[in-house]
C-alpha cells in the first residue's frame, strides 16, 4: 500500500490537506506527507482537483 | 509577549487583526505565502453590499464592477438578473494585501512568507504560542490567545480541534484567469448542469472586457474538475479561444460549519471554520465577519483576563445566533438544489424571475426557492419538502 504525488501535476491549492481526517498532509512548497500518520483512506485523492495523488491498495 | 497571534493573512486574519489593534491589543500576523493574496484561490467576486462588512474597497482593488447576472439552464436557455448594487470582481492580491495594510495602520504586525508550523500548549491545556519558519530561521513566539485564520488548507485546525472537511461536503475547483474571450463583460456568468458541473456549477466572473475568471466546482469524484473544464471549454469556443494567464485550483468547503470552533487560548475563523456560503462557495464576507466576532469576544476576554474555552466560547454562540444558522438554511437550499436533475434545473430556470435571483443573491431563503418551484407541476413535491 503506497501514497504518492506527482509534483508536476500538483497545483499546491491545499485541497488534499484541507480533508485529511488525520493531518497527515502539510503544504509548503510541495505537499509534505507524515506516512506515520496516514491511514491510505484516499480521501486526499477524491478531493484533488487535478489528478496529482495516487493511493494504491495492493 | 503578544496580546494575539493570528496565523493567515487572508480576509479572515486581518480583520480579526485590525479589530483588535484598535481596541489597543498588541498582535502579529503571519503569513506562508511568500506574497499575500497569491496566488489566489478565489473566483474573486463580492457583492457591492459586502462592502458593509469589508469596508469601501479602493479601486485600485476593483479590476470590474458588474450590473448583475446571468444565470443558464442546462439547455442553454438563460435568465438576466440585473443588481439594484452589483458587484465588484477583484484583483485579490491587490485586495488582500489593502486588508493587511489597514491591519497595520490600526497598529497591527504582519510577516510575510513565514511558515507556521505547530501550536504550543501549556501544561495546563492551553494553548499559548507558535512554532514557525522566516527564511531559514525558526522561532517560537508565545501569545495569550492564537486565532487559527489560515483557511481549510492547512493541518493546525485538526491538530488543535480536529477539524477538517468531510470530502462530501467540499466542491473539487479548477479556474482559468483567461484574455481574449469573448461575453457580456458586464454580467457575471453562471452555468448550472449536472452534466457539466455535478453539484457545483461553471462561473465566467469578468476581470475586463475580455478577461475573466473562469472556473467550475464539481462534488468530489473520479472524474476531475480539469475533465469537466475541457468539455466545458469544448462546447464554448468563444471562451477556449482564449489564453491562459493563470491556473487556479482548491477545494471549497460548501456545508458542515464548525459547531465549536474554540479551546484554551485559541479561536478558528474564517473558511478554517468552513465559514462559507454553501450555496455559490463565496468566503471573503463570511470570513471578515467571523474574523470580527472573534475580536470582539477575544477582546472581552483578553480584558477580564479570562481566555479559556469556556469564556472563548462566546464567539461560538454569537457566530452560530448571527451567522450559523443563517447558513444552515443556506446549506439545506443548496441541498436541495443538488436533487434537481438538469430536467428538473430547465424547469427551475424558466420559473424563475429576475427578482427571485437577486433575492437568492442577498439570502436565500428556503421560502423564496419553494415559491418559484411552485410554479412548476413537476417540482411541487421538492417545494413541499423543502418547507
Amino acid at each position: 500500500m503506497t501514497w504518492s504525488i506527482n509534483n508536476d501535476k500538483c497545483l499546491r491549492c491545499g485541497g488534499c490537506v484541507s480533508v485529511c481526517p488525520v493531518a497527515a498532509l502539510e503544504l509548503r512548497d510541495n505537499i509534505i506527507y507524515d506516512k506515520k500518520l496516514c491511514t491510505l483512506c484516499g480521501i486526499c485523492d477524491k478531493a484533488c482537483p487535478v489528478e496529482a495523488i495516487k493511493v494504491t491498495k495492493q | 509577549m503578544n496580546d494575539v497571534i493570528v496565523i493567515g493573512a487572508g480576509p479572515a486574519g486581518t480583520a480579526c487583526a485590525k479589530k483588535l489593534a484598535e481596541n489597543g491589543f498588541s498582535v502579529k500576523v503571519y503569513d506562508k505565502r511568500a506574497e499575500i493574496g497569491a496566488p489566489k484561490r478565489c473566483g474573486e467576486g463580492i457583492s457591492e453590499a459586502s462592502q458593509n462588512f469589508v469596508g469601501k474597497v479602493p479601486e485600485r482593488c476593483i479590476a470590474r464592477r458588474i450590473k448583475g447576472a446571468r444565470l443558464y439552464a442546462p439547455d442553454g436557455r438563460y435568465l438576466d438578473a440585473i443588481l439594484s448594487e452589483g458587484g465588484l470582481v477583484l484583483e485579490r492580491k491587490v485586495f488582500d494585501k489593502w486588508l493587511a495594510e489597514e491591519a497595520v495602520k490600526a497598529g497591527a504586525a504582519v510577516q510575510a512568507n513565514t511558515f507556521i508550523s505547530g501550536l504550543v500548549k501549556d501544561t495546563k491545556g492551553y494553548f499559548t504560542g507558535v512554532k514557525g519558519e522566516f527564511l531559514g530561521n525558526e522561532f517560537e513566539e508565545k501569545a495569550k490567545v492564537v486565532v487559527c485564520a489560515t483557511g481549510a488548507e492547512s493541518p493546525l485546525r485538526n491538530q488543535a480541534l480536529g477539524v477538517f472537511s468531510k470530502v462530501n461536503l467540499i466542491d473539487s475547483c479548477i479556474q482559468y484567469e483567461m484574455t481574449n474571450i469573448d461575453m457580456d463583460a458586464d454580467l457575471i456568468h453562471i452555468y448550472l448542469s449536472g452534466v457539466l458541473a455535478p453539484r457545483g456549477y461553471v462561473w465566467v466572473f469578468p476581470k475586463g472586457e475580455h478577461r475573466a475568471n473562469v472556473g467550475l466546482g464539481i462534488i468530489p469524484q473520479d472524474k476531475k474538475p480539469k475533465a469537466y473544464m475541457d468539455e466545458f471549454l469544448k462546447l464554448h469556443p468563444e471562451i477556449s479561444k482564449g489564453s491562459i494567464l493563470e491556473v487556479n485550483a482548491g477545494c471549497v468547503p460548501v456545508g458542515g460549519m464548525v459547531k465549536d470552533m474554540v479551546a484554551n487560548g485559541f479561536v478558528l475563523c474564517g473558511e478554517g471554520a468552513n465559514h462559507v456560503n454553501p450555496i455559490h462557495g463565496g468566503g471573503i464576507k463570511e470570513a471578515v465577519i467571523s474574523g470580527q466576532m472573534a475580536a470582539d469576544v477575544i477582546a472581552e476576554c483578553l480584558k477580564k483576563n479570562d481566555v479559556s474555552k469556556k469564556a472563548l466560547s462566546k464567539y461560538n454562540d454569537v457566530w452560530w445566533d448571527e451567522r450559523g444558522n443563517h447558513l444552515k438554511r443556506v446549506e439545506k437550499l443548496r441541498e436541495t438544489l443538488e436533487r434537481l436533475s438538469d430536467e428538473d434545473l430547465n424547469d427551475l430556470v424558466d420559473a424563475l424571475k429576475p427578482e427571485d435571483i437577486i433575492e437568492f443573491a442577498r439570502g436565500a431563503k428556503l421560502s423564496v426557492l419553494a415559491k418559484v418551484l411552485m410554479r412548476k407541476p413537476k417540482l411541487v413535491g421538492i417545494a413541499r419538502h423543502l418547507l
